[in-house]
């Protein structure tokens, strides 16, 4: 029995979405949205949707496996999964769900997807939409903290706090996915660049957080295609390989009413030396990095944890210059990401890592060969993943 | 002066306990103007929010215990963008997390009454404030728990 891990095990053979639309402007229903990025996965890796054997979701997709297998006449269903909790927290964990289903035999053909249609459904950002509250909730709502961003801004005060970080290592990571943007025709906000001056002048959502700090609602969907890797190497494009996943969250990490007992953190301290581990890489190796932005101050979190540079040394290593590709030491979201190509839960990083690794991003770093995805900093259970070109492994 | 009597306007979803009556206690403890968390009989390890069972020696003997309300802030932000059409054009108002130093430094929510736009510091001293929604006979009143800067 060879070790326990999915490291060159799996390929990613396809990535597909729909057009990527604002909040509420899409013109086709959700479900419609959900199969147009499934077909275009498939058709991307030039493998039939009937073929097409599982399904792996996370935060709640309303795009049921067995209505999708249904719609798209598959042969059959093997694998029908949700990654639980966390929302945007388990992008990555549901590409590992979809990954371990293939390495051990549950299904051969399966697609990573998310949907979301918020015109059609109710919005993220608002909060409190009921008279009563109970549990958690009613330690807090009445208090007028309900969204996301009102939920977060608190633990990223905390964490800036304790290690003294201003914000203009924020302003540099949302500046970073504003310019990636402006080389992506897919974006939202291709077309509308961010100043320093804008940024600057923006109205306060929640300190320590601005507008621009604060990522998108949009409509759309996204897809990948995952084989086991004896098949990448049949396939039209590149080999993009499986190097390490890790999901979870430290100790007590739910404990309510904000009681984590590591509070100060995106909550990848114990998950991050789990991905590195499978992946067998250092985050030296790490050539390109897609970070989940809820918010900045998770991005800047989420990379002093997963070792790319002390907290302590963010004000000298996180800016903008640094950030950018094709030049910079630690490019970052190149596509533009959830802050401005679009709010596809996460998902489009996922794609844009593929990229990167095939050499086919609209902001290329050069000879990329390891790319790390972070999903969704300062949730519970969050996730994370490396994935490789064959010459890593 | 605002006819406001409370720091945030009327209108926010009203906390009831739940179905399974966790959290009754520190409700009914409020409307008494005291501040009650659960305590473990068996380790007494203090727990907050409350929990069926004691995260540190697994007991089900959970009590609740009176605390003073005295507190530190451990973290905070202000509120700009409002989520909720009650807090439509109410302006700012600033949320803490505030650890309690006499029960193993759990942590609350609550708000920084005052001026709104104060300086606010993360390791100030704070007290706990009382404010009642309704009447004390009102069967749909509550009482939320504020601080301020002691």
């Amino acid at each position: 029995m060879s070790a326990r891990t999915l490291r060159g095990r799996v390929a990613v053979a396809g990535i597909g979405e729909t057009t990527y639309y604002k909040h509420g402007k899409s013109p086709d229903a959700e479900l419609k949205l959900a199969l147009q990025a499934i077909l275009r996965a498939c058709e991307d890796a030039g493998i039939s949707p009937r073929e097409i054997d599982g399904f792996a979701s996370y935060s709640n997709d309303r795009n049921d496996p067995s209505r999708l297998a249904a719609a798209l006449g598959t042969r059959e269903l093997r694998f029908s999964n949700m990654q639980w909790g966390g929302g945007g927290g388990g992008g990555a964990a549901a590409v590992g769900n979809a990954a371990a289903a293939i390495a051990t035999g549950m299904a051969d053909c399966v697609i990573v997807f998310r949907a979301l249609a918020q015109g059609q459904f109710a919005r993220f950002g608002l909060g409190g939409q009921t008279p009563t509250v109970s549990g958690e909730q009613a330690f807090t709502f009445p208090y007028g903290m309900m969204s996301p961003g009102q939920r977060y801004a608190m633990r990223a005060m905390r964490f800036m706090h304790e290690h003294g970080i201003g914000r203009e290592p924020l302003r540099a990571i949302a500046m970073a996915s504003y310019h990636h943007a402006q080389q992506n025709p897919r974006a939202v906000m291709h077309g509308r660049p961010l100043t320093e001056e804008m940024y600057d002048a923006s109205r306060w959502i929640v300190e320590p957080f601005r507008l621009f700090d604060c990522c998108l609602e949009n409509d759309g969907a996204a897809a990948l295609l995952l084989v086991p890797a004896e098949r990448a190497r049949d396939l039209r494009h590149r080999g993009v390989y499986m190097l390490g996943v890790a999901q979870g969250s430290e100790h007590r990490n739910a404990a309510p009413v904000h009681n984590a007992p590591l509070y100060g953190t995106s909550s990848f301290t114990s998950v991050a030396p789990h991905l590195y581990e499978m992946a067998g890489v250092a985050p030296a190796d790490v050539d390109v990095v897609q970070s989940y932005e809820n918010f900045t101050g998770g991005v800047l979190m989420s990379l002093v944890e997963h070792g790319l540079f002390r907290a302590e040394e963010a004000a000298e290593v996180c800016t903008l210059e640094n950030l950018l590709a094709p030049k910079g030491r630690l490019p970052l979201n190149t596509s533009g990401g959830n802050l401005a190509e679009c709010y596809m839960h996460g998902l489009e990083l996922q794609l844009e890592a593929v990229r990167q690794l095939r050499g086919e991003s609209p902001n290329q770093v050069p000879d990329a060969e390891v790319a790390m995805v972070c999903a969704g900093p300062m949730v519970t259970p969050v996730s994370s993943l490396i994935l490789g070109t064959e010459g890593v492994l | 002066m605002s006819a406001r009597t409370t720091y945030l306007s009327e209108g926010l979803p009203r906390p009831v306990p739940e179905p399974d009556g966790l959290s009754a206690p520190y409700w009914e403890g409020t409307r008494r103007g005291e501040l009650r968390i659960q305590r473990c009989r068996g380790c007494r390890a203090w727990q907050w929010g409350p929990e069926w069972i004691c995260h540190r020696c697994l007991s089900f003997d959970l009590g609740w215990e009176t605390v003073d309300g005295r507190g530190v802030i451990y973290s905070w932000e202000r509120v700009w963008h409002p989520v909720h059409p009650a807090l439509k054009d109410a302006g700012p108002y600033v949320v803490v997390l505030v650890e309690l130093p006499h029960a193993d430094n759990v942590r609350m929510i609550g708000n920084l009454v005052g001026d709104p736009h104060q300086d606010v510091r993360s390791g100030a001293p704070v007290v706990a404030v009382f404010e009642d929604h309704g009447t004390p006979d009102d069967k749909n009143g509550y009482t939320l728990v504020h601080w301020r800067t002691a």
